[in-house]
């Protein structure tokens, strides 16, 4: 079955778990688009790792329904894994096993066989950065080359929907720069949920992200259109030369600011200017300039993904 | 089938992979034969009815310890959860992994084949009786593997898999011997008698086969890899 573009490739409609009597994910919606990367965040807990399980046909719904590729993940659960490659959180992983063993195990059970495997495996060896490692012990390896691992083995069958729960876990600074751009790629062809607690991660790689919170969504958008629409206070750094009451009283004075802390840094002033969601940073140069200020450094804050997240699912 | 047959590989590499497989080996061929050929020259029979009636009191606790990790260790370092989102069903799972515990057992019961032989060298064995002798002992094992696989999927500890498995395979070994059923109603006694996994395996180990002992074996199999079956299946109930 192949896909438009834009056509929808997971659907998740009124989906609600239950175990016993907590309700771990209530009545959630939402969908992904073919050639979408989706961030899907939220606190321990918030339930994003059922609702993967659910999406990977692991466990059943408790209402609801998951459709991936227009396939229910119940009816058709054989035909949606084969569509989907995860990577699931802890990266669990056969130690016994070399690198190249597991991968053929893998891919066997995904019904490839032969050189079309063989050649897939070197793929993915190329790919994730495993060519020295095939014949290794999984368990011997380094974090960082484990994780890979659990990425090749998700991505081995070129999968329509890739779901990874945590994959920058344990890899180093260019690791991390080497799959993100390896997801970004393979989020324009393909689809790929992002799992993660690591906003900036998430910020710099999906199009679109989705905050889950005690089992619901909070927040949907993308990363620019969650940050404009937070709540959270914005302010300015400055470093200033200067009386440090006048700075205090001065700063305070002007128009949109509603804090100022200042303290002293050497024979500079440091202030922390809180203001409201208006613009007013020509209003405190202005300010600095009119009382004759000699100014060092203007620093504009807005509010981070991090102050969305928290301010969207803190208790 | 491609499935069962990629879990199976990858289950007896397992093994293979481990040292389970050499201690096991090599334990049980020393245990075995040390045991039989003990009473041998003093019963001074060329056959191996004394190797068979060991081998269920053996298997009590060697199968068990090839069974207790099967699903204990995927349970635990949580690639349960992976292989179950994995385009394989539950059945092709359980039966992957039931037929690699089969084959390991089989080839540690085969490796036995030295002690028919040296029979053969010093007397004259009824050769048809050993076969018999050898296939019951494989369909008791197959028995003792599926109970044991099923003890091992309800836990995350392979030190429990192990006792749990030895308790199960014993009870439902002794209730059919003489020691347990004379003590009951004489009405439950033939029922006891019938569903003991010792009572089907005193014809074998003359080298009777009987096609009742192989039904009720099948029967056992069955029934216990349907509960590991229902046991995966567990995680989808509400």
């Amino acid at each position: 079955m192949s896909l438009a573009n834009d056509s929808v490739m997971l659907e998740v409609t009124s989906l609600c778990k239950r175990f016993g009597s907590v309700q771990a994910v209530k009545n959630l919606t939402f969908e992904v688009k073919k050639g979408e990367v989706l961030g899907f965040l939220g606190p321990n807990g918030a339930g994003k790792t059922t609702t993967m399980r659910i999406i990977t046909c692991f466990i059943p719904a408790s209402s609801g329904a998951v459709k991936v590729c227009g396939m229910d993940t119940v009816e058709h659960d054989l035909e949606v894994r084969k569509r989907i490659g995860y990577l699931p959180e802890n990266n669990p992983l056969y130690f016994d096993m070399t690198v190249r063993e597991y991968l053929r195990f893998a891919g066997e059970i995904r019904g490839q066989t032969g050189t079309r495997l063989s050649n897939r495996i070197s793929e993915m060896f190329q790919v994730c950065g495993l060519t020295k490692m095939e014949n290794r012990q999984i368990g011997k390896l380094s974090k960082g080359f484990k994780q890979r691992v659990g990425l090749a083995q998700a991505m081995l069958h070129n999968p329509d929907l890739l779901i990874l729960d945590e994959p920058m876990s344990g890899l180093d600074p260019n690791q991390i720069i080497e799959i993100r751009q390896l997801i970004k790629k393979m989020g324009e062809e393909k689809t790929v949920i992002y799992c993660s607690h690591i906003l900036s991660e998430v910020a710099a790689t999906c199009n679109r992200i989705l905050i889950i919170n005690e089992g619901a969504i909070v927040a949907a958008g993308t990363p620019d259109e969650l940050t404009a629409g937070a709540s959270t206070s914005s302010g300015f750094t400055l470093k200033v030369k200067g009386d440090k009451a006048s700075v205090q009283s001065k700063l305070s004075a002007v128009d949109g600011v509603t804090g100022v802390i200042v303290h002293e840094a050497g024979e500079w002033l440091e202030a922390s200017v809180t203001t409201g969601k208006e613009d007013i940073g020509e209003k405190i140069y202005k300010c600095v300039s009119e009382n004759g200020w000699s100014l060092a450094e203007l620093k504009r804050h807005s509010a981070s993904l991090e102050d969305v997240f928290t301010q969207l699912t803190r208790g | 089938m491609q499935n069962i047959s990629a879990i199976f590989k990858k289950e007896f590499k397992t093994y293979f992979l481990s040292p389970i497989a050499y201690i096991f080996i090599t334990v049980y061929l020393i245990t075995t034969t040390f045991l039989f050929f003990q009473g041998f020259f003093i019963v001074n029979q060329a056959d191996m009815r004394g190797y068979f009636d060991l081998l269920p009191w053996v298997f009590l606790f060697f199968v068990p310890a090839i069974t207790m990790r099967t699903w204990a260790e995927e349970k635990k370092v949580k690639t349960l959860e992976l292989l179950l989102t994995w385009p394989v069903s539950d059945v092709e799972v359980v039966l992957g992994k039931f037929f690699a515990s089969f084959a390991l057992l089989a080839i540690v019961v085969l490796l036995s084949v030295s002690i028919p032989i040296t029979i053969a060298i010093i007397g004259h064995p009824d050769g048809g009786q050993i076969v018999g002798q050898y296939l019951g002992a494989l369909l008791l094992g197959a028995a003792y593997l599926a109970i044991g696989l099923w003890v091992s999927s309800m836990t995350e500890n392979q030190i429990v898999a192990f006792i749990v498995g030895v308790v199960v395979t014993f009870v439902l070994f002794i209730i059919s011997t003489p020691f347990v059923t004379m003590v009951l109603p004489s009405m439950l006694a033939p029922l006891f008698t019938y569903a003991g996994l010792g009572s089907h395996f005193e014809s074998i180990s003359r080298g009777v086969i009987d096609s009742r002992d192989i039904i009720y074996y099948l029967s056992v199999i069955g029934f216990f890899l349907f509960l590991n079956i229902c046991s995966l299946g567990s995680r989808k109930w509400e």
